[in-house]
């Protein structure tokens, strides 16, 4: 099977020394929504940045749905819609030239860039923004302008670099259900974030990067089920002195309006509620204490150190 | 990318240079009209009505051939330093990087785009020099392809100080340092016949002499130098500018880590 990326042993060594990839290797099947995390400085965006040719590779392989990128970088840029996590596009054109201009790179003839700005635009609640000079939009609006950018043309892969850095609660979901369906249509999607419950809710396989290294490649169910035990937080109609159910660690929170209940692999918590309806206390709503994924994520990054 | 495409690609980059320089045409079109015209009327005018003639001609006829020449290599080369410079500083150069557009279509989008602002300006300079003298034509294939060559060789100029300038300071050195020195010594406002055996020499290995030299000979018919020379300096100058250019493109320099 073809992968829409595919990365063999990829180093990058840069001027001054500094050893940012030190073997990468990586597959992206077709279709998925691919998340690559890791803490500052730990290669994703190097990754990114060979990926789409604004980084120079010290070795290895890489090839973007087949195309190798030494034999033919411009075949496999093709393939390639980027979202950057600083905004660079040219500040003083307007959002309609910053998107039509961008099609004319990819020999997009100008009535067709024209008609495709203006579906995109449309999407990401720019078009009423078309005429004004891309300097003068909020950050979230420049984030969306960096998406219509990148889809217009049509990509096969989009590489989102901290999309929603700086994106207010509504935006962020908005732009994620639009990721949502460009995926569901087929296009790849490949994101970075700092936000892990959006890498939770939103992507299929991970890979976590980590001082250049790749630390862990599956999928995000695979990986959650490597959790040895997850914290909830049970808010309670009433409030209890004290609590202990053999086998749980519990603690009361606050004025005993609250429980956490440690749930260790084996564990349910059936034996929880039915504890509490003992003690006749009704549980009126129930949340993890923290991301799974962000607990998992720390123990592997704090492993491979 | 078919040629076609790399058709388009190219058209885009020279529809986006001319529409940046029109669009601050306060900065890049209206300050040489104002300084030629200052530069005809104190230099032509005032002073040149008691040089008397120079080369056969009035003073005003002998330095319009160089003012034109002067702000097309000016303006050729401050275009395409300051425009790939600030795209590389605002990181807008990613748009093209990221794109199958090949490296040299950019290079000739950049470049082109310099000569359109050079020519333009030239054009204004030009009729506005009308408003002084009349224009004598001696022959014009040979003006128009000096002043296009020339264009295209401080365009390069212009693209390799870029991708090697890492401030807005380094844009400006070469052209306040280095440019503007040779263009007032390579004989806009004298005949080098003027000068004493020695400087004569030396003044011919400014290679700007035979650029203003050549376009004055298309013009007026005379000049201090062989126009085949000139020719074939520009051309080697090209060549050479081209050949940096791609290769420091190819590599990255200043836009790839």
């Amino acid at each position: 099977m073809t992968y829409a990326i595919e990365i063999k042993d990829l180093k990058k060594r840069y001027d001054n020394g500094f050893e940012a990839l030190k073997g990468v290797d990586l597959n992206v099947e077709q279709g998925d929504f691919f998340a690559l995390l890791g803490p500052n400085g730990a290669g994703k965006s190097t990754t990114i940045g060979i990926l789409c040719s604004l980084v120079n590779k010290s070795s290895g392989r890489v090839r973007i749905f087949g195309v190798d990128i030494d034999e033919d970088f411009a075949g496999a840029k093709l393939h390639l819609g980027v979202v950057p996590q600083e905004f660079n596009f040219n500040v003083f054109e307007t959002v309609f030239n910053v998107v039509v201009t961008q099609a004319g790179f990819y020999g997009i003839p100008l009535e067709l860039a024209k008609e495709r700005a203006e579906k995109y635009l449309k999407k990401l609640d720019l078009w009423d923004k078309k005429d004004t000079q891309s300097r003068m939009l909020s950050g979230g609006m420049k984030r969306r302008l960096m998406i219509a950018r990148a889809l217009i043309h049509e990509p096969k892969i989009l590489i989102l670099d901290e999309p929603t850095a700086g994106v207010d609660i509504e935006l962020r979901r908005s732009m994620w259900e639009f990721i949502k369906e460009l995926n569901e249509q087929g296009t790849t999607i490949i994101l970075t974030t700092h936000y892990l419950e959006e890498a939770e809710q939103l992507c299929r396989n991970i890979a976590i990067i980590n001082s250049g290294e790749i630390v862990e490649n599956t999928s995000v169910k695979a990986l959650l089920k490597t959790l040895s035990s997850e914290t909830f937080v049970l808010d309670l109609d009433g409030s209890l002195s004290n609590v202990a159910l053999e086998g749980y660690e519990m603690n009361l929170v606050g004025d005993g309006s609250s429980i956490e209940v440690a749930v260790m692999k084996g564990q349910n918590l059936n034996d929880v509620f039915a504890y509490l309806t003992q003690m006749d206390v009704k549980v009126i709503s129930m949340r993890n204490k923290s991301n799974r994924l962000e607990e998992l994520f720390v123990k592997l990054i704090k492993g491979s150190k | 990318m078919s040629s076609s495409e790399i058709w388009i690609a190219f058209y885009t980059i020279l529809r986006r240079e001319i529409r940046r320089f029109m669009r601050i045409w306060p900065q890049t079109l209206l300050p040489p009209a104002i300084t030629m015209t200052l530069y005809f009327a104190i230099f032509g005018n005032l002073i040149g009505s008691r040089i008397g003639e120079m080369g056969g001609f009035s003073y005003m006829q002998f330095i319009v051939p160089g003012l034109i020449m002067m702000s097309v290599i000016t303006n050729s080369y401050s275009n395409v330093a300051s425009s790939f410079f600030s795209a590389k500083f605002q990181h807008s150069v990613q748009e093209l990087l990221v794109s199958p557009t090949p490296n040299w279509v950019i290079l000739l989008g950049y470049v082109l785009g310099g000569v359109a602002r050079g020519l333009f300006v030239g054009a204004i300079v030009t009729v506005l020099s009308l408003f002084f003298t009349h224009m004598h034509l001696h022959n014009l294939l040979l003006t128009v392809l000096i002043v296009f060559l020339t264009s295209v060789m401080f365009s390069l100029g212009g693209f390799v100080n870029a991708l090697y300038a890492r401030s807005f300071d380094d844009v400006s050195i070469v052209p306040t340092f280095i440019l503007t020195p040779l263009t007032y010594l390579g004989g806009v406002f004298y005949s080098i016949s003027l000068l004493p055996e020695v400087w004569q020499g030396i003044s011919m290995l400014n290679p700007v002499l035979y650029m203003v030299n050549a376009f004055r000979y298309g013009i007026l018919g005379v000049s201090d130098i062989d126009v085949t020379w000139a020719l074939f300096i520009i051309a080697a100058f090209i060549i050479a500018l081209f050949y940096i250019g791609l290769s420091l493109l190819n590599r990255g320099r200043g836009i790839r880590s």
